[in-house]
């Protein structure tokens, strides 16, 4: 049993967030490329979207009265820890299809485990999201799997 | 396997190292970077916050930043000759607004028949720390 996970927090393994629809632009292609310091003209030029592209895509434009003194916006696919100081975290992105302007995608998040290990200094929580990114022929695009570790 | 996909891969040498490239983000990039993202926390833009509330040196550089420099570190050595199947990265130790960072790979594995090439990548610091280490995989076209 663990001593930190509750039942109802480990309940809320496997819930999934509202599929999120967006539309790949070339602006926003070539505004990631230069803020990146991209330097592949397919890129710059926006033709084709740079790999890790997804990640401004699917952030979440969130109203400024949502964000948190810090300037975070909350997660709602998460439930609250009882450990919230958030360490370094760790990705594994594996990338199926190449993205181009116009491309519509949808990404849907699932929150696919939490668990707890004892660190040197003392209890750690980890807990997993998968994101799968679609193309509207509904095949795989993208799947992220972000890990982030609370103590 | 032809052509220059394949010739890349059968004369590759697990040891052989990528390209390294210098990076030295200032606040414009960051706050570009950012903003692109619709990242608003302060420790990327608001130094007094990110030093006094946060206790950090500096202004953070944004972790998937460091993550895009691995990809590009990767892409720049494929060129057009293959394509970045996955990655797997963390973000190990923190680095600020005016620091040198320099991206860099070794090559882990390569199998001739696939044209399936593993490689480890790095963003090193100035004390040559590793700080966002990551494995890749990459896949050769066929020639």
């Amino acid at each position: 049993m663990s001593a930190l996970l509750s039942e109802e927090l480990l309940s809320t393994i496997g819930r999934s967030s509202e599929p999120h629809r967006e539309l790949v632009t070339r602006r926003d292609i070539r505004k990631y490329a230069v803020a990146t310091s991209n330097r592949q003209r397919k890129y710059l030029d926006g033709d084709e979207a740079p790999p890790m592209f997804h990640v401004p895509l699917f952030w979440d434009v969130v109203e400024l009265d949502q964000l948190s003194a810090d300037g975070v916006s909350i997660d709602s696919l998460l439930p609250k820890f009882p450990l919230e100081k958030a360490m370094a975290g760790g990705l594994k992105i594996e990338y199926h299809k190449p993205v181009y302007p116009g491309d519509w995608l949808t990404a849907t998040r699932t929150l696919t485990d939490i668990y707890e290990k004892q660190g040197r200094s003392g209890a750690l929580i980890f807990y997993e999201v998968v994101m799968d990114i679609h193309d509207d022929d509904g095949e795989l695009v993208i799947r992220e799997k972000t890990t982030r570790i609370l103590r | 396997m032809s052509g220059t996909q394949a010739t890349r891969v059968t004369q590759m040498q697990v040891g052989d190292a990528l390209p390294e490239r210098e990076f030295k983000p200032d606040n414009v990039q960051s706050m570009l970077y950012n903003a692109v993202l619709w990242n608003g926390h302060r420790i990327h833009f608001d130094e007094p916050y990110a030093r006094d509330v946060e206790g950090y040196p500096g202004l953070v550089i944004a972790g998937p930043l460091l993550g895009d420099w691995l990809h590009q570190c990767l892409e720049e050595w494929l060129g057009d000759d293959g394509r970045i199947a996955s990655i797997e990265y963390s973000n190990r130790i923190a680095s600020y607004i005016g620091e040198t960072l320099r991206s860099g790979g070794t090559v882990t594995r390569c199998d001739t028949n696939t044209g399936e090439v593993e490689v480890d990548v790095f963003v090193r610091n100035e004390a040559d720390e590793v700080i966002t280490p990551g494995v890749a995989i990459v896949k050769f076209h066929p020639g």
